[in-house]
């Protein structure tokens, strides 16, 4: 029992970080149909942001760099997507080897500008301790991330379901060519979505200094199941994100526990498609009436 | 059995043209490269043309087929380590295990390697179990109709699953290191540079040989439906034939070369190991055959050999620089060259000839903008 609820929170703390990275994915695909490979080194820009900014500010500096790498991070995205990605819409499977490259390009640039070896981002004081509930020890740091991400999740959905921005947003996920027609401004709305999603990518960067240290991969060692949560999720789905991301993050932690970490992607790779099986659209979905 | 039949005619000028090449290339790999090419460069040619057998296999897929296979590492790795443990076990000789084991205290043959004593076992099983797992995976994900990207991140997700699985299993796999330090291989051996040359002509004709395979297969009446398929999978379906077969058969054809290409390759180089079945491998084998030029099958195998070469190149005067290289053609070629070294040689020649395109280069087939209907139909779902 005991056993069991310390591995609810590991997993749950995967499946925060997984959800935060996930849900730039989920919309980027489902909205403009673009694999973003290099979502991965948005997520390290964030981190090296943190790393970059603990210097001038000392201690405090976290609180500072979540706003901060969300700008830079998104600021990185919306480059990308109007000198390259803007292009290739239409072509998913091209835009996957692109920003692959990209993503190479961006590696080396981390590497070259801040050195091979990780680097370490100090978490201010009050993040070291831990809380005791339930007999189990909670480490403040990862009660952070699942703050920062609860935070991150509320906002968005706000951001999606209230406000006029967001309204067009889900117009266009819906139905680009109806949304054209009825005067929405597609590409402003591609802009804004590519500014958020890479933004988000980069608070969830900031987030995963908490948990180790920061190197120029940081970003690709997430990225394939964050791409995983957005198959079970069911494209450009916030509801289908969060609820794949705390199933596989869950899924992940207990079967490291049964059995070992490398037998565990294979497990979770295994339940994904037999999960395709019965849901092959992932778990929410979009009903029309076209074909398929 | 009617589908392997012979597709629609090719104009006796070009197909004369066409064997003119072939024959050029034959005598380029089987007599110009043995002669002109040091042992050192030879070795790393016959490395590039095992490349060029999975390219060749990718291209089937990707090219003709329309999926983004991001996973052939996978099938490439399962061929190595077929051959790999048919080879440490035949070293370490009867009742004895291989060196690595005893080193992560393995006391007892595990019970998959045993079948692997036999090499009649272990070499169809460089081909047959990619096929096998090819023939399922295949058949799981393109019968509920998941394609393109889904696909494509599904295979990614599997190579990446299989590489953590290869290191993590350390008694059995032998971990990071992979499996290495061959000595022979059905009684040759292996550091006899005469029997490394012979290597490179086995490694030469079965790229030749299956160069030709693949040509006939896609000029079958079945690499017509393949490229159907790929354009238009629903109008396929309606016309009575089923997709899901044509698909998984054809991504088992590009499993069973990767496989042959990973036997080929362990005798070869002489290493197995994670690192070469990860994605990012997969991912250089997919950059070669868009480099050289998607959906012409012998432009996959000039690409996979020249950025591989490249590659070498790069690397041994600049270590950083073949990364900023690599995504640099990465992002240009699909960008603004999306038919490859082939598209781009094409275009260059009807320029100077001054003809018209008569026909599109089957890659600018491939990017035509779908009808208005068919995307949105993309953005939607099942009922």
């Amino acid at each position: 029992m005991h056993v069991a609820l310390a591995q609810l929170v590991t997993g749950l703390s995967i499946s925060a970080v997984l959800l935060l990275i996930a849900l730039g994915l989920t919309f980027t695909f489902g909205q403009m149909r673009v694999i973003n490979m290099a979502h991965g080194e948005f997520i390290m820009a964030g981190a090296y942001t943190a790393y970059m900014l603990q210097g001038p500010l000392g201690h405090q500096s976290l609180l500072v760099a979540l706003p901060a790498a969300f700008v830079v991070a998104g600021a990185i995205g919306l480059v990308l997507e109007r000198l390259l990605i803007r292009r290739l819409y239409g072509r998913p499977l091209d835009t996957l080897l692109v920003t692959w490259g990209v993503s190479l390009l961006l590696q080396q640039l981390a590497r070259d500008l801040f050195g091979a070896p990780n680097v370490e981002v100090r978490a201010p004081t009050w993040l070291n301790g831990a809380v005791h509930v339930a007999g189990i020890t909670i480490g403040a740091n990862r009660l952070f991330i699942m703050a920062i991400v609860a935070v991150s999740v509320t906002a968005i959905w706000l951001y999606l379901t209230r406000s006029p921005q967001g309204r067009r947003t889900r117009a266009v996920v819906e139905n680009r060519q109806l949304a054209a027609c009825t005067g929405i401004a597609t590409t402003t709305v591609d802009q804004r979505t590519f500014f958020i999603g890479s933004g988000l990518a980069g608070v969830a960067g900031v987030g995963i200094t908490l948990l180790g240290s920061v190197g120029p991969t940081l970003g690709s060692n997430y990225l394939i199941d964050a791409f995983l949560v957005v198959v079970v999720g069911g494209l450009g789905q916030l509801r289908g994100a969060v609820l794949a991301a705390i199933g596989l993050g869950l899924l992940r932690a207990y079967v490291e526990y049964w059995s070992h970490a490398s037998i565990a992607r294979v497990v979770v790779f295994l339940v994904i498609v037999a999960f395709l099986q019965a849901r092959p659209q992932g778990l929410f979905v979009l009903k029309t009436r076209s074909l398929q | 059995m009617s589908l392997l039949l012979r597709g629609p005619r090719v104009a006796p000028g070009r197909s004369r043209r066409w064997w003119l090449g072939f024959g050029l290339a034959m005598v380029l790999l089987l007599v110009v490269a043995p002669v002109a090419l040091s042992a050192f460069r030879l070795g790393l040619l016959s490395k590039y043309l095992c490349f060029a057998i999975v390219a060749l296999g990718i291209d089937v897929a990707w090219g003709y087929g329309g999926m983004l296979t991001l996973g052939q590492g996978v099938f490439f790795g399962i061929g190595g380590y077929a051959m790999a443990m048919y080879m440490k076990l035949h070293q370490a000789g009867a009742g004895h295990l291989p060196d690595f084991m005893t080193w992560s205290g393995v006391s007892k043959l595990p019970l998959i390697w045993k079948p692997f004593r036999y090499a009649w076992v272990a070499l169809p099983a460089a081909v047959l179990v990619p096929v096998a797992l090819a023939v399922g995976l295949g058949y799981l994900i393109f019968r509920q109709r998941v394609r393109g990207a889904y696909f494509a991140i599904l295979t990614q997700a599997l190579a990446a699953a299989f590489a953590i699985w290869l290191v993590g299993e350390q008694g059995l796999t032998g971990g990071t290191n992979g499996l290495t330090n061959f000595h022979e291989l059905l009684g040759f051996n292996l550091s006899d540079p005469a029997n490394q040359r012979s290597l490179y002509f086995v490694v030469a004709g079965t790229l030749l040989g299956l160069f030709l395979l693949a040509r006939a297969l896609i000029q079958s009446r079945y690499g017509r439906l393949l490229v159907a398929v790929r354009d238009g999978e629903d109008r396929v379906r309606f016309l009575g034939y089923n997709p899901l077969v044509v698909k998984t058969l054809a991504f088992a054809f590009s499993a069973a070369l990767a496989g042959l290409a990973g036997a080929l390759f362990v005798p070869v180089v002489g290493i197995i190991s994670p690192t070469l079945v990860d994605v990012v491998p997969s991912l250089e084998l997919l950059i070669g055959v868009a480099v050289g030029g998607r959906g012409t099958l012998y432009g996959a195998i000039i690409g996979a050999v020249a950025v591989n070469w490249a590659k070498t190149g790069l690397s041994e005067h600049f270590a950083s620089g073949w990364l900023y290289f690599q995504g640099a053609l990465f992002v240009l070629v699909i960008v603004y060259a999306p038919g490859g070294m082939v598209g781009l040689w094409r275009k260059g020649r009807d320029a100077v000839v001054g003809r018209r395109t008569t026909r599109p280069t089957r890659t600018t087939r491939t990017e035509r903008p779908e009808p208005v209907s068919a995307r949105t139909v993309e953005l939607t779902s099942a009922p």
